[in-house]
């Protein structure tokens, strides 16, 4: 049930791809660092990807090239057909962190992209969209408040308001809920889930957490460090919408144990 | 079913309820003190020591005056500053010095300090020469501000701004690099350029440590002017407490001194209710950040 990273789409998706990568390598020159290696990636529409490998083989540095926040030092990146060469509007970000702005209210910091953007004009035309947004993630009656009086799940629920403002058409997610809780992460990753599906946005997801990405993904992409590259991809045959009652099924067990045994070899080499 | 365990309150029946553990946790009486009472305490033994070495008679009253004395002249140099007499007139020539000062000084030094912060020129060439600049006594500046623009109020409002200038420049240039590096790359994400970045992110980021510069040159502030009248002479606070001193009337030193303060606490709250109108966001935090 492997497949290697530049496969054919999982079953049941439109195979048409949105990201494409080829070639990408990044060293960092001052530390002599070899950060990405010969990486190959094609992400397919409406689909969901995970990376997970461990601390330090390269995947915020993958993100990051991916966001056109950084760019490769070789190879290509391309998103719906045009080459990535810089922040774009159809990209949507979420890091670790919620970095909401805490002098600004909750419906001023999930505006804050349109704004940035395209001018405070714009922003208030967006203001149903904002309300509807924060209803969907459970944040009604949150709007004036600020963020220093949010919870760290709520003020996450924040971040994907803002990161989905704009409408973006892939959203990439650096390790979004490694700061919460156990129970909060579950609800939000379920959460996560419903909304990806709803949008029908393609996901790339960063993740440290091996039972997170299986529930979460179609594929798996698993990368190994020093120089990062990607090992393998394992397609997730598991039925959608998953719910949080799929993790302990034998399935699921079989391919949290295929993964964390690939990991640990790449660990030892 | 009986032989689970459950949280349910034992019963009632099987034994005399637990004794009470409630017990008084130890505070010294001095911490549990209302704060007015506590300063008012510290004054008061303030005054009896120096009451104490009035009475003993090692001081000469020319040097340390009785409280009694000092007190009686708080009153009349009161009097005369709020009946608009000459003390008044002087307390004013001060005070615009020190608002012109102070203005002065947020406008060089915020402008300085965005160009330290913000761009690689100024932190590697103008913040080394402004390090460099701050290390010198300022104080020692005064004959030449003098000698520049004369023993008008321009002198002083010079040497003022001059010695509050610096903390300022390294407030808001320490403020520009507080954003973190995660909330930079949100904004880059989102495609704002550096304008955007710098007015949305940066300046409110840093407003915290610019106001904590801004504090320490309110006080610089006043301090600047009053040497600037002490060598530069004017009508101001500082020539009305030199004349005194010169004519040994130490009451009146203290009195002038006291009241002297007050201008200066009077610009420290000026910054103090500014902050807490723009960094209202900070309290917030420092409450869920938790602790004492
Ligand atoms: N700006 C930089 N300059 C030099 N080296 C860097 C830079 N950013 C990252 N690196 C190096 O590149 C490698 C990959 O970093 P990256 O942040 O992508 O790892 P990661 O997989 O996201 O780790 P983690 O799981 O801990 O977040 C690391 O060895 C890191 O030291
Ligand atoms: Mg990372």
């Amino acid at each position: 049930m492997t497949l290697s990273a530049q496969a054919t789409a999982p079953a049941g998706h439109s195979p048409r791809p949105v990201y494409q990568l080829h070639g990408v390598n990044k060293s960092y020159a001052q530390r002599n660092v070899v950060a990405l290696s010969n990486v190959n990636l094609t992400l397919h529409q409406g689909s969901f990807s995970s990376v997970i490998g461990s601390s330090g083989c390269g995947k915020s540095t993958l993100l990051k090239i991916m966001a056109g926040l950084q760019s490769p030092s070789e190879g290509s990146v391309m998103l719906d057909g045009k080459p990535v060469l810089g922040p774009r509007e159809d990209i949507g970000m979420m890091f670790q962190q919620a970095t909401l702005l805490p002098w600004l209210t909750t419906l001023e910091n999930i505006l804050l992209p349109i704004e940035i953007r395209s001018g405070r004009h714009s922003a208030r035309a967006a203001l149903d969209k904002a309300h509807t947004l924060l209803e969907l993630v459970g944040l009604k009656g949150f709007e004036a408040v600020y963020p220093g009086e949010l919870s760290g799940g709520m003020a996450q629920r924040a971040a994907i308001c803002r990161m989905l403002i704009g409408e973006p058409k892939v959203i990439l997610l650096d390790e979004p809920f490694s700061a919460l809780d156990e129970i909060n992460r579950d609800f939000m990753n379920m959460e996560l889930q419903r909304i990806c599906l709803q949008a029908n946005a393609t996901a790339f997801l960063v993740t440290h957490s091996i039972a997170e990405a299986v529930i979460l993904s179609d594929v798996v992409h698993v990368m190994s460090p020093r120089p990062g590259r990607f090992v393998e991809a394992f397609e997730i045959d598991l039925l959608r919408p998953r719910t949080l009652d799929m993790m302990t099924t034998p399935e699921f067990g079989a391919y949290v144990h295929r993964i964390r045994d690939l990991l640990g070899k790449g660990a030892l080499s | 079913m009986s032989d689970t365990l459950n949280h349910a309150p034992a019963d009632p029946s099987s034994a005399s309820p637990p004794p009470s553990t409630v017990w008084k946790e130890k505070q010294s009486w001095l911490d549990v003190l209302p704060t007015p009472v506590a300063m008012a305490m510290l004054v008061a033994i303030f005054v009896a020591i120096w009451q104490a070495i009035h009475l003993s008679g090692l001081v000469s009253p020319i040097i340390l005056p009785s409280p009694a004395r000092t007190g009686a002249e708080l009153i009349t140099v009161g009097a005369n500053l709020l009946s608009g007499g000459f003390v008044f007139k002087a307390f004013l020539v001060t005070a615009q010095e020190v608002v012109f000062g102070f203005a002065m000084a947020i406008v060089i030094g915020v402008t300085l300090g965005i160009v330290v912060g913000e761009t690689h020129f100024g932190e590697r060439a103008v913040m080394p020469l402004i390090v460099a600049i701050d290390t010198m006594p300022k104080i020692a500046f005064a004959p030449v501000f003098v000698a520049w623009l004369g023993f008008g109020i321009a002198s002083k409002v010079a040497l003022a701004a001059f010695v509050a200038i610096f903390p300022i420049v390294v407030g808001v240039a320490a403020g520009l690099h507080a954003a973190d590096e995660n909330s930079r790359m949100m904004f880059r994400s989102i495609g704002a350029s550096r304008w955007q970045t710098l007015r949305r992110l940066k300046i409110p980021a840093g407003l915290p440590q610019f106001f904590t510069g801004l504090k320490i040159a309110a006080i610089g502030v006043v301090a600047g002017a009053i040497t600037g009248e002490f060598l530069g002479g004017g009508r101001g606070f500082g020539d009305l407490i030199r004349t005194a001193a010169s004519q040994l009337d130490t009451a009146r030193v203290f009195a002038l001194i006291f009241y002297l303060s007050l201008l200066g606490l009077a610009t420290y709250w000026c910054v103090v209710l500014a902050e807490r109108r723009m960094v209202f966001w900070r309290r917030t935090n420092a409450v869920a950040g938790g602790g004492r």
